[in-house]
């Protein structure tokens, strides 16, 4: 079980808003008997509306795992998820795969856009799940992707953008049907610098406009000052949970150095 | 959901193409062999198509196809006037004899003799001269396709076209002259020999002697006769078999199809041409799922349920099957048309058309099913890994 205790290091400000994700005691195991594989050990972690929290620790710490369970395509199987107020453990398949095309945005690390598509099209999809008929879905598309700065390029396909640009468009699919909760997976770990530190910026500004809640796992220690806390895990537990990257790896922490 | 399903496939051209081949290629193949088997079927009792008279053809018991004729005594014909429902019965010649030509070469013919005084069981259409020509002395009808090939004349000129039969030309049939007087139009048969058309009277005198002469019986049934009853009447009361036009088509079919390799080998090449579509379709369409299995993960990861995947692969499956079956059945149709002037024995049939798209439709659902067990079981988990 984890040692960090979720309200410990939370934010003032995040703390008076409501929770959009609460996490108690999470167990996930891989695998059965002697090669039992324990991802995460008992997480208890809490994430509240408006805020950007990123899960950093080392590779196979439990973060993409934790990340899958909190956005609900990863079963538990052991303790409480739930996702504002919904526990996905009440929820029916359908019920649960309906939540998620209303409720989460995903922000990948190699971005899943559909190559034979448009920008436009791979933008509309979100919406088409949620019922819009096609107009209207890439009218709306047309218009998120004019926010990320690609309102030239709506009828360009995927491999005809940059990485950046690429991720830019994967930003405009995860916002564009308006998520409570965008969970992001290393999306600037294809990038370089500069252009990660773009995409982040532009992520929390369009993003963070509706106090939306955002859960970023990363490696990425350059993009730590974006976020308004962040959860440290080692060998699938929270072990800390900061306010900073200087109070997770101290004042000396170079950022490029790993995290 | 289901438009963004066709333009993925769409847009993946090298794979569209592909998997459309696949099925073009089954669709083809089972269309194309399966006319020509059909076509070829059909020359077995072309004859039986062409003499729309009787209702009801009458003969011998071990009869096992229309040209393996089993003579009745001339008695017989009487006894089938005899039977109740019949309102007129006619006796048909059918055999084979050998026609001597101008330059001395022989060639086999079938050889019809129909009723002396209404010429009933004559051939249906006529394209030069009268079919009520044949009561003219030593007269005979000659079809299209003899007329013109197998006992045309040939050219003075070496190596010059042969010249067609007219009327007034002449025939050696079996030693005795015989007069043509009309070119019929006919279906060709299995053996492709022409036919000709003469009284049965004279029939029986061109045609090498035997005891007994009387091929068939045709049977005309009285107005709202029951023709299943009547055949089981004619049965009953003359001890003969008597079967309606369709029923001995299909007897001739069925000896066809039991006791010549026809089938087996016509089924050989539609099989191959299935079970090649098939893989080509199966591997190129599960390959394209495969191709697609982040995206199609990530679609489930962002709120798409399985049953919505699984109908958009099915609509993928069955656009590739609409187009590679239209692609298929309209070459294997343009194919039919080049050949007509040919030989070569071409029928679609509707029925056809019916089992080669189920032939598609099974092809395209087998391939669907290798791509939908992949995305059921797909985890959306999976987009989190990399």
């Amino acid at each position: 079980m984890s040692t960090a205790a979720p309200a410990h290091s939370m934010n003032p400000a995040a703390s008076a808003r409501g929770l959009a994700v609460r996490c108690r005691n999470v167990v996930k195991n891989y695998g059965t008997g002697q090669s039992v594989v324990r991802a995460l050990r008992g997480i208890d972690l809490d994430v509240y509306e408006g805020e950007l929290l990123m899960l950093v620790g080392p590779s196979g710490c439990g973060k993409t795992t934790l990340i899958s369970v909190i956005a609900g395509v990863l079963d538990r199987d052991e303790g409480e998820c739930s996702v504002f107020g919904r526990d996905y453990a009440q929820m029916t398949s359908a019920q649960r795969t309906r939540f998620r095309g209303e409720t989460i945005g995903f922000v990948f690390q190699s971005y899943n856009l559909i190559p034979t598509l448009t920008i436009a099209e791979n933008v509309s999809v979100p919406l088409l799940l949620n019922g819009l008929n096609r107009h209207e879905a890439l009218r709306r598309a047309n218009d998120m992707l004019a926010k990320v700065g690609l309102g030239e390029r709506v009828k360009d396909t995927p491999l005809r953008l940059s990485g950046g640009q690429q991720q830019r468009v994967a930003i405009a699919r995860a916002l564009v049907h308006e998520p409570r909760l965008i969970v992001c997976d290393e999306p600037t770990s294809a990038l370089d610098h500069e252009t990660g530190h773009r995409v982040v910026e532009l992520l929390k500004s369009v993003a963070m406009s509706g106090n939306r809640s955002l859960v970023i796992v990363t490696h990425d220690n350059r993009i730590f000052d974006f976020a308004d806390r962040i959860a440290h895990m080692d060998d699938g537990q929270v072990d800390k949970i900061v306010g900073s990257a200087k109070e997770l790896y101290g004042p000396n922490m170079q950022p490029g150095s790993p995290a | 959901m289901y438009w963004l399903a066709l333009k993925m496939l769409f847009n993946d051209k090298a794979k569209f193409f592909g998997i459309v081949m696949g099925v073009t290629l089954a669709s083809l193949v089972i269309t194309q062999q399966g006319s020509i088997f059909v076509g070829i079927l059909g020359r077995t009792f072309g004859v039986i198509t062409d003499m729309n008279y009787p209702d009801i053809w009458v003969m011998d018991p071990k009869v096992q196809f229309i040209d393996d004729t089993k003579p009745l005594t001339d008695t017989k014909l009487y006894e089938v006037r005899g039977v109740p429902g019949v309102a007129s019965a006619m006796p048909l010649y059918k055999g084979m004899i050998r026609a001597r030509m101008e330059n001395g070469l022989f060639q086999n013919c079938n050889l019809y003799g129909v009723d002396d005084s209404t010429l009933m069981g004559g051939p249906g259409e006529m394209i030069v001269g009268k079919l009520a020509d044949l009561r003219m002395a030593d007269s005979v009808i000659v079809d299209l396709e003899g007329a013109t090939d197998k006992l045309a004349k040939p050219n003075p000129v070496k190596g010059g076209p042969k010249i067609p039969l007219k009327i007034g030309d002449t025939l050696e049939l079996n030693d005795h002259r015989a007069v043509v007087v009309g070119i019929c139009k006919g279906s060709r048969t299995f053996q492709s020999q022409p036919n000709v058309f003469t009284t049965y009277s004279r029939a029986v005198t061109f045609a090498p002697r035997e005891r007994k002469l009387l091929s068939f019986v045709l049977v005309k049934a009285e107005p709202g006769e029951n023709l299943d009853e009547l055949t089981r009447r004619i049965t009953e009361r003359t001890g003969l078999a008597a079967y309606t036009a369709n029923q001995f088509k299909m007897l001739t079919v069925n000896y066809f199809l039991k006791y010549t390799g026809i089938p087996i080998n016509f089924g050989i090449a539609v099989s191959l041409g299935f079970l090649v579509g098939t893989l080509i379709t199966g591997f190129m369409f599960y390959s394209f799922t495969l191709d697609n299995l982040k995206f199609l993960g990530t679609l489930k990861a962002m709120g798409t349920g399985d049953s919505m995947l699984m109908r958009m692969i099915l609509l993928q499956a069955m656009a590739v099957g609409v187009i590679g079956f239209g692609m298929g059945v309209g070459i294997a149709t343009l194919f039919g048309v080049s050949m007509r002037e040919t030989q070569l024995a071409f029928w679609l049939t509707w029925q056809l058309l019916v089992v080669s798209g189920g032939a598609v439709v099974i092809i395209c659902m087998l391939a669907a099913m290798l791509s939908v067990r992949k995305v059921v079981a797909l985890e959306p988990a999976m987009v989190f890994k990399g």
